[in-house]
């Protein structure tokens, strides 16, 4: 017998891109952050054709997820035709022959960078954020030990101490994105660079939702049906963008997260932060037959 | 008669003061604390009733701040229990709480104020918020109320109001364990443990922050342990005292009688030194 008829024969790479131990590994760091929500599991994170800091963390627990029938999404601050997402989507394509889509309905698996789409997900989607940094403490603790041994604690009141500290300094919280949420009444997480917006979408949502830094080798996760509390004083109630009366001037849309367009004479126009939820309002009014989905915030304001 | 029998034959005698005959709200027994070879706590018992002050002295080194510590919920003994009078938990020995509830515990019902100001204080965060912090902790969440109770406490240590949100890096060394007494008083905790609060402090200075302490006390009858190696501050402070030597105690009684009839050699030593 020779050693050559015991190797499998030659491929490219393998299905998903990732060996299937790397895979392994990471479902079973995916299966403990689901069981812990809001604890943020280390895993070993490997090396894919991608500088780390341009969303490693996501493209690995996506491939993980990949088979050939699911649909894949890709955002990259709300667009879907940025070439970061483009690439990375296409990505999806060879190494997983899944089908690629923009359409938020049609996808099983939305990985995503700065944005939680408009419509709302449902419990047959997966939501994978990428994530630059997941320690919410790192401003107020430098060593990561001690951090951990924070969270083991729930030592989160310096936390709170910033929030105090910007509303006596500013007269308002001036904490933009990554928004400290405490998931689950246990743990608090960092939501990633997610708006305030979004942070809200993942409260008691029907979807589960995997964060994963690569860099940090990090994954956690929110799964469905659980709470996700932004750390808000009980009489500075939580504020998210003000979006919510302005249009989008593409789409004559209002009551969604905008992207800001600065104009020569100083004013600004508005779009869609959501590009390809302005691309479904733009055909059904040409008249296309598009279905829009059922969205989170109603009228500008979060549908509770 | 020697000098320890006679001691005994003292405390007999003595009437215990009024509040004395309350139950106590601080028990330990049998505390001993090893470090490697170094005894530095070995076999101690400790009472405080509801409203007096503690003073513990003796030289460096003989075991004082450690056992602020274990009171402190930091440190646990090789030996010994720990009671304090918390309704509901008057029989809980704390030594054996789980670190989630020492914490909280402590959090809710232990002061402490530290010789040392960056043990005590997060230097780059403000006065205010280093008490509200606190506060914090407790689970308090409205922003208004953590923001006057954090004034009230601040006033109440006599801190100037008006520097509530600076940073105790721009504060001198008095106004520092001002910050640490209102952070520690905030949530008007069953005991409060200073640890050397006024050394290393000028003496003009350390006479104010006295000052406060003793209207503190006699205005919301807290409960305190002083600890000090100056026999000076305990006579101003405390209503009782116990003498630590090498982890022991070698005396114990009320504060005059320590001062005026000093039993054990070596708290006569220590008397005569001072005097
Ligand atoms: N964390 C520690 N590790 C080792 N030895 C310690 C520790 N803390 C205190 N000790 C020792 O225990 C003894 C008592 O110290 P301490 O309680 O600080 O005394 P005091 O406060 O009366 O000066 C000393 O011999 C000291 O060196
Ligand atoms: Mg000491």
């Amino acid at each position: 017998m020779k050693l050559q008829e015991l190797t499998r024969p030659w491929a490219a790479f393998n299905y998903g891109f990732l060996d299937e131990s790397a895979k392994r590994e990471i479902r079973r760091r995916i299966l403990k952050a689901i069981a812990v929500p809001g604890y943020q599991v280390p895993y070993a994170s490997r090396e894919v054709p991608m500088a780390r800091g341009w969303g490693t963390g996501g493209l690995q627990v996506s491939l993980t997820l990949l088979k050939p029938t699911a649909v894949v999404k890709v955002i990259d601050q709300g667009a879907d035709d940025s070439v970061n997402a483009c690439s990375i989507r296409k990505f999806f394509g060879r190494v997983g022959g899944v089908i690629e889509t923009q359409d938020t309905q049609e996808a099983t698996i939305i990985q995503s960078r700065h944005r939680i789409p408009e419509e709302k997900l449902r419990g047959d989607q997966v939501l994978v954020l990428q994530v630059p940094d997941p320690e919410p403490l790192r401003t107020v603790q430098s060593d990561m030990s001690v951090a951990r041994e924070m969270h083991g604690d729930a030592d989160y009141g310096q936390l709170w101490l910033i929030l105090y500290e910007q509303l006596v300094k500013s007269g308002r919280i001036m904490q933009y994105t990554e928004y400290p949420s405490l998931v689950n009444g246990r743990h608090v997480i960092s939501p990633s660079p997610i708006p305030r917006w979004d942070v809200l979408k993942l409260n008691e949502a029907d979807h589960l939702t995997i964060l994963s830094a690569g860099r940090e080798k990090r994954i956690y996760a929110v799964p469905p049906h659980t709470r996700v509390e932004p750390l808000v004083f009980d009489d500075v109630p939580y504020r998210v963008e003000d979006h919510q009366d302005k249009t989008c001037y593409r789409t004559n849309v209002t009551g969604f997260f905008m992207n800001e367009l600065p104009q020569d004479d100083g004013s600004a126009k508005f779009e869609l932060s959501d590009s390809h939820f302005g691309v479904k309002h733009m055909r059904k009014a040409e008249g296309e037959p598009v279905e829009i989905g059922d969205t989170w915030y109603k009228n500008g304001k979060m549908n509770r | 008669m020697t000098a320890l029998n006679l001691a005994a034959a003292t405390q007999i005698t003595h009437q215990p003061p009024r509040l004395m005959l309350a139950e106590p709200m601080l028990t330990m027994r049998g505390i001993s604390k090893n470090f490697g070879d170094v005894k530095a706590v070995s076999d101690v018992d400790v009472t405080v009733y509801p409203g007096e002050v503690l003073g513990i002295v003796g030289e460096s080194g003989s075991g004082k701040s450690t056992l602020l510590r274990m009171m402190n919920l930091e440190e646990t003994p090789q030996a010994g229990s720990y009671h304090l009078a918390l309704p509901g938990r008057e029989d809980r020995d704390l030594f054996t709480l789980d670190r989630f509830e020492r914490r909280s515990l402590r959090a809710q019902h232990i002061g402490i104020v530290y010789q040392n100001p960056h043990l005590g204080l997060l230097m780059g965060h403000t006065n205010s918020g280093n008490v509200a912090e606190r506060l914090l902790i407790a689970g308090k969440r409205n922003f208004a109320e953590l923001r006057e109770q954090a004034r009230q406490s601040l006033d109440a240590s006599e801190f100037p109001v008006e520097r509530m949100d600076a940073t105790p890096r721009e504060l001198s060394g008095g106004m520092q364990q001002r910050v640490q007494l209102a952070k520690a008083i905030a949530l008007e905790p069953a005991v409060l443990l200073l640890d050397e609060p006024t050394t290393g402090l000028d003496v003009s200075v350390q006479a104010l922050v006295l000052d406060t302490l003793k209207r503190l006390q006699r205005d919301r009858a807290i409960t305190m342990v002083l600890v000090s190696h100056d026999l000076g501050v305990i006579r101003t402070m405390a209503d009782r005292v116990m003498v630590m030597r090498r982890g022991k105690v070698v005396e114990q009684g009320l504060a005059d009688q320590i001062f005026q009839d000093p039993q054990h050699a070596y708290t006569q030593q220590l008397v005569h030194a001072k005097l």
